[in-house]
């Protein structure tokens, strides 16, 4: 809900907070999650994945979440799905070439990333592009498998 | 440095020799690398399958401009490609700056654009995210996007200096190319946009060419912004610049061209002025002139739809370059004596 969204971004601080805790929370309950096995987890944690985040963020399900380098405003709202900062055409009200009725998605990841420590920082950092055929899939678990592997 | 080009070929649409430091075989690498102010312009793409369409509008710029944009879906409005259009223009051994919109293909067809355009002598290309396709005339169209601007840049500099495609397999021979991109430094949020920039250069960007700017002290505070990040010596930025026809199309390019910021005062000025056309010309060559003074400008893009002829008028009444004359296919007879 747009509502929600920009709320979301609004307290950011708080939520990539919570988001992390959440994270890492998530990620040492690794051993529970393969004695059950993630192709099995898959479904309904994406699922659950896809209710929460989709209140909160407008979540698109594309599986590789940058929210925590994006002031918690989910960069697949963008109609152009830019992972790295607005295009050219944001109108002067900074609104949406595309949407007029929205708010540019990288003109509130700006704001958002301001409330976040380091937020900025992050900002600056050039994304990977998307892989498509995570799209659907849980990010919450590809990210604790990650994180359970430990550095490469 | 010499900017006459004479190794060039007597067949000029055959590649020159690449210089020691310089990535491209191209001749706006050069004028940029020589420390030339720089001229680049846009060709209004052709409706049309004639390439003497092209041949026209390529020489309307003659002895003017150091390279020639084709651009690709222009306002995602359908056009011919800016393949083609640039294969076309080095076969007349023009120097095009070939754009790679990501809006109409993914990433397995605009690597294919890449090498195929770098096989055909395009030793310049763009790389854009591209106009939202609500802009053109084709608003029903799928918007692609698989890639933005950033991972572009990416992927096009991991084929040139890596020799291999995103996948990872290996190419043969790589595109010998000189990459760019743009930036819209009046666009919001405005400190945000030289981070930005920092990005792009980054991931590869070599030279820059702005949307259009028409007020001269907010770009010079992103400017200003650019040097404190360290990004003058790796760059080379061109500004965006424009003859406006009349206050009645600057109110119309305000409103349906995205990312064109037009002040109120333009406006009124235009509006004010007996003879518009001759007023945005003006306006143009005094922008251009203040634009050349400001710190770490390369040189100027200059965009005029629909009047390539308002071009050489603006370039020549601004004295930017300075009696030096950019280099095209007939300048050599014409400087044999008769």
């Amino acid at each position: 809900m747009y509502a929600v969204r920009r709320w979301s971004v609004r307290h950011a601080r708080g939520l990539e907070w919570a988001y992390r805790w959440f994270e890492r929370t998530v990620s040492a309950l690794d051993p529970v999650w393969r004695r059950i096995g993630y192709a099995r987890l898959e479904k309904p944690v994406a699922g659950v994945e896809r209710t929460i985040k989709g209140f909160l963020f407008d979540c698109q399900m594309c599986g590789q979440c940058v929210l925590g380098s994006t002031g918690m405003s989910c960069p697949m709202n963008c109609p152009k799905t830019l992972r790295n900062g607005p295009c050219g055409g944001v109108r002067v009200d900074g609104c949406c070439e595309v949407k007029p009725e929205m708010r540019c998605v990288w003109v509130e990841a700006f704001a958002g990333s301001a409330r976040i420590c380091g937020g900025q920082a992050r900002l600056r950092t050039v994304q990977a592009s998307v892989d498509w055929r995570l799209r659907g899939r849980s990010a919450w678990l590809a990210q604790a498998r990650d994180l359970a592997k430990g550095p490469q | 440095m010499n900017l006459n080009f004479d190794d060039i070929p007597d067949d000029p649409s055959l590649p020159m020799p690449i210089l020691p430091g310089h990535v491209s075989a191209g001749r706006l690498e050069r004028v940029l690398r020589a420390g030339a102010f720089a001229v680049t312009s846009e060709m209004d793409p052709p409706d049309s399958a004639n390439p003497e369409e092209v041949f026209a509008r390529a020489r309307i710029f003659d002895g003017y401009v150091d390279a020639i944009n084709a651009t690709d879906g222009a306002g995602a409005h359908c056009h011919m490609s800016s393949v083609a259009v640039s294969a076309l223009l080095i076969r007349a051994g023009y120097a095009p700056i070939m754009q790679i919109a990501c809006r109409d293909k993914n990433r397995i067809a605009i690597q294919g654009d890449i090498l195929g355009g770098a096989a055909m002598g395009v030793c310049n290309m763009l790389c854009l995210t591209g106009d939202g396709v609500q802009a053109g005339d084709h608003p029903q169209a799928k918007p692609v996007f698989d890639l933005d601007c950033m991972s572009l840049l990416e992927i096009a500099r991991m084929l040139r200096d890596e020799h291999r495609f995103q996948s990872g397999r290996k190419i043969t021979s790589p595109p010998r190319v000189f990459f760019g991109a743009v930036e819209n430094p009046l666009a919001v949020p405005r400190e945000w946009r030289p981070h930005r920039l920092a990005k792009k250069v980054a991931a590869g960007a070599e030279f820059i060419q702005t949307q259009y700017c028409f007020e001269i002290p907010p770009l010079r505070e992103f400017m200003n912004r650019v040097e404190d990040l360290g990004l003058l010596d790796k760059v080379f930025i061109l500004i965006g610049v424009g003859p406006l026809r009349s206050a009645k199309s600057a109110l119309w390019m305000r409103s349906h061209v995205p990312g064109v910021h037009i002040p109120d005062a333009v406006i009124q000025r235009l509006a004010g002025a007996e003879d518009q056309q001759a007023e945005g010309r003006k306006l143009c060559v005094e922008l251009i002139q203040e634009i050349r003074e400001i710190k770490g400008v390369s040189g100027v893009h200059v965009m005029a739809y629909y009047q390539q002829e308002a071009v050489a008028e603006v370039i020549e009444r601004s004295g930017m370059l300075q009696g030096r004359v950019p280099w095209y296919p007939g300048i050599r007879t014409q400087r044999q004596p008769k």
